[in-house]
């Protein structure tokens, strides 16, 4: 029971338990997975610390934002820049891309701050069509059109010659992955966390009590900004690449997506987000490619087909596939302690919330 | 509640993660030391852009090769073999052009890439293919780059570049417009900044007049159209992929400008520049009329060259295995590419591997004749394709090419001269013999 008090107490001992567990998940798993497999995992990964990001941002702070691909892009060319041309080794490198994407996120968070709603979603809109085009306007610096290439990292030699590339990178983007997870987890369950959520459920309120509303939505914003230019830095790192093509319009969508489909607001839902983002598009094109039609049938379908799932997604499941789950267990929990109270006879449940509690969709999961 | 949420948090994460390593463990491994081959099939992998910016016309490349590998394979394959290809789509985005190469390596386990499509996409797996030993073969697009026989052994390239062709159009250009303004709209990348000093290499530079660059992704190309007409420009030269050569002439129809038009080969293919003039103008322009008259080059048959015996048999190839593609110069395109690596598969020899064949097309490549007006230029250090282009003019809508065709190689220096050998008839099954 102590250890459960203390657990119940300090975030950072939970949080930090929660990094290790993951951590040592992940490594087994990324032991036991082909090469291939670790590179989706990378993928994942660096998606996870963007939909993280993201999920802060537009779950708890409850701003919808369209510029979250391409601020990964200025994390991503930082990290290209900076790895390619001045021989940076990574870790500072991914830093850098942090610290560059924290300070482009100001201005545009400070717009953020006096925006809301669709108004901000058409702000940083013109964001994610304007930036990467700025590689064309420097090409000197940002290669124009054909953007960067790095090389590819080398795994140390103490992990063995036989240790893979893939693998290797698969650990970098999930140490990111972690470092998000650990410095979001607490940050949500801080006092910052509590002002987001208060200012997203009831502005007034929330200034009435003190709490400064354009500050605090600009902080989240330049928060999930960071998030973004580390998984930037980690795509470029993994695909060796920087590239205006590599962040259209479409990524942004597809991040916003997928931080919707997994369930906004909560860490578990960008875990879900960042799964589909990686599975989905190889799952419509295998479903696609299954069927015998046409050219220009068959190469558009996996698109309307990944739109298919999406509406599907959201009628089935409007809070994602966290709230389902959450809804899910709520219903299996209840059935099994009823059960049990008809067992016992009409004794109540020793411990633990009553179970009927509505499965919420606030940032605390 | 808060603990509750925490180890729903860890259990989410943990099921995730089942589910991830439960559909890992359906990847395929094959045996044998050449990943790939077997006794009875070998397997490439390619990247295209089937959706996005650059799929109209280039989308239905790889289904043509495919449809010449169907033939080959019909007829027993190359060595008992039969050719697979795997296409995926990468929209041209070089993110999914990364991840899908690196699928089809390691996952799929081909034997190699092969008519790879784009600059700014294949350029970023040119380094994971030539690390791993992995043969890069054909790729689909004229940068100067895939010729580097010394950095990167396994990567050749096929058509020809970009920098011959803007030296055999700027040669032109110099002999027939001497002294005109000429403007120059280019594609923002290698493939027309090759071009670009292609042409750069042969009309003085006091002749170029306006040079401007667009992004592919870009909905109009007015600010650049305008530039180059206030220019003075009275030849235009445009290193642009078929959608934006269709945007550049609907915008400079609409700005009254008409300059002699000059355009490099991928841009120009008639059936694709029509098909987008009408769509994007919607229905407002019919035809080729927009392009007609255009100067451009070929390094193939034109499509429309029906008394040509190789395109009697791509003919013969696409009604039986891509009937539903239009034939035009892409179709053309992507069967010649394919006649090129049975080539190869056959001057291999039956125990295929990765390096052997990379040997072979250093070995033989230079020697072999197909479809191509001229020979391609490959040895040990020069992986470049063809070596050169004959002129062209599009005439009632048909690539007309004229005044025989032309070699010369990417340096500065080096002349162009005309090649005088004669292109062979196919063979009579239509299958390599080398």
């Amino acid at each position: 029971m102590r250890r459960s008090a203390l657990l119940r107490q300090s975030t950072l001992v939970r949080s930090l338990g929660l990094v290790v567990v993951c951590g040592l998940v992940l490594l087994v798993l990324s032991e036991n997975i082909t090469d291939y497999r670790n590179t989706q995992l990378a993928e994942g990964a660096y998606f996870f610390a963007v939909l993280a990001g993201l999920t802060l941002l537009a779950g708890l702070s409850g701003q919808i934002s369209l510029g979250q691909g391409a601020l990964m892009a200025v994390g991503a060319y930082t990290v290209a820049l900076l790895v390619g041309n001045e021989q940076w080794s990574l870790v500072p490198a991914l830093a850098a891309a942090v610290v560059v994407t924290l300070i482009v996120g100001i201005p545009v968070g400070a717009v953020a701050s006096r925006l809301r709603g669709p108004y901000l979603a058409g702000a940083t809109l013109a964001f994610a069509v304007g930036l990467p085009a700025l590689a064309d306007k420097f090409p000197s610096l940002f290669g124009g059109e054909n953007g960067l290439t790095i090389n590819p990292p080398t795994p140390p030699s103490w992990l063995g010659s036989s240790f893979s590339l893939e693998r290797w990178e698969a650990w970098i983007c999930c140490a990111g992955a972690l470092i998000v997870l650990f410095a979001l987890y607490n940050l949500i369950h801080s006092g910052v966390g509590r002002s987001m959520r208060a200012v997203r459920d009831d502005e007034i309120a929330a200034s009435l009590c003190g709490l400064r509303v354009g500050r605090t939505r600009a902080v989240a914003f330049i928060i999930s900004a960071g998030c973004a230019g580390l998984g930037g830095g980690l795509l470029a790192e993994v695909n060796q690449l920087a590239q205006p093509g590599a962040f259209p319009l479409q990524l942004s969508l597809f991040l916003l997506a997928g931080v919707v489909l997994g369930g906004l607001g909560s860490l578990a839902g960008a875990v879900w987000g960042a799964a589909l983002l990686v599975f989905l598009p190889n799952w419509t094109n295998d479903l696609s490619g299954s069927f015998s039609l046409s050219g220009n049938v068959s190469h558009n379908l996996p698109l309307a087909i990944y739109g298919v799932a999406l509406i599907g997604a959201m009628v089935v499941w409007p809070t994602g596939i966290q709230g389902g789950i959450r809804t899910l267990t709520a219903l299996i929990r209840a059935r099994l302690s009823a059960r049990r109270r008809l067992r016992v006879g009409a004794a109540p449940e020793p411990s633990g919330p009553p179970s009927s509690v509505p499965p919420s969709a606030d940032g605390s999961g | 509640m808060r603990q509750r949420n925490t180890k729903a948090l860890a259990s989410v994460i943990v099921t995730g993660i089942a589910a991830v390593a439960l559909t890992a463990c359906g990847s395929s491994s094959s045996s044998g030391s050449s990943p790939g081959v077997t006794s009875t099939s070998i397997t490439f992998g390619t990247h295209q852009p089937l959706t996005g910016p650059a799929a109209p016309g280039y989308s239905e490349i790889a289904p043509a090769s495919q449809a010449y590998f169907n033939y080959v394979n019909a007829q027993g394959g190359v060595f008992g073999r039969k050719i697979h290809l795997i296409i995926k789509d990468d929209a041209y985005n070089p993110t999914n052009t990364v991840n899908v190469v690196h699928q089809e390596v390691l996952q799929n386990k081909v034997f190699g890439i092969y008519e790879g499509l784009g600059t700014p996409t294949h350029t970023k797996v040119v380094g994971f293919l030539n690390a791993s030993k992995i043969p890069d073969v054909f790729v689909a697009s004229g940068c100067p780059c895939w010729d580097n026989g010394t950095a990167q052994p396994y990567t050749y390239g096929w058509q020809p570049n970009y920098t011959i062709e803007g030296k055999i159009l700027g040669q032109y250009i110099k002999q027939h417009f001497a002294g005109q303004k000429v403007g120059v709209l280019y594609q923002d990348d290698d493939f027309g900044q090759g071009g670009l000093a292609g042409i750069g290499d042969e009309v003085p530079a006091a002749d170029i007049v306006s040079k401007q660059p667009y992004q592919p992704g870009v909905t109009t190309l007015a600010p650049q159209i305008t530039a180059i007409k206030s220019s003075g420009a009275k030849v235009m030269v445009s290193f642009t992929v078929p959608i934006y050569t269709a945007i550049g002439q609907l915008t400079s129809f609409t700005l009254g400008y008409k300059p002699q038009l000059v355009v490099a080969n991928v841009g120009i293919d008639p059936t694709t520049v029509g098909a987008l003039l009408k769509t994007i103008s919607k229905g407002k322009a019919s035809g080729t009329a927009l392009i007609e008259g255009a100067i451009t080059d070929g390094y193939l048959p034109s499509n429309t060259d029906t008394s040509n015996p190789w395109i009697q048999l791509f003919m013969k190839v696409h009604a039986q295995y891509d009937p539903s593609a239009p034939f035009d110069g892409n179709v053309v395109y992507g069967m010649a590419n394919a006649y090129a690596l049975v080539q190869a598969l056959v001057a291999a020899g039956k125990n295929l591997t990765r390096q052997g064949l990379v040997n072979a097309i250093n070995k033989f490549g230079s020697s072999w004749m197909g479809p191509g007006l001229v020979p391609f230029r490959y040895s040990t250090s020069v992986h470049g394709g063809y070596g050169g282009v004959e002129m062209g003019q599009v005439k009632n809508g048909k690539i007309v090419l004229f005044g025989g065709p032309l070699t010369t190689d990417p340096s500065a220096s080096s002349a162009i001269t005309p090649y005088t050998g004669t292109q062979p008839a196919p063979p009579s099954n239509g299958i390599p013999t080398n």
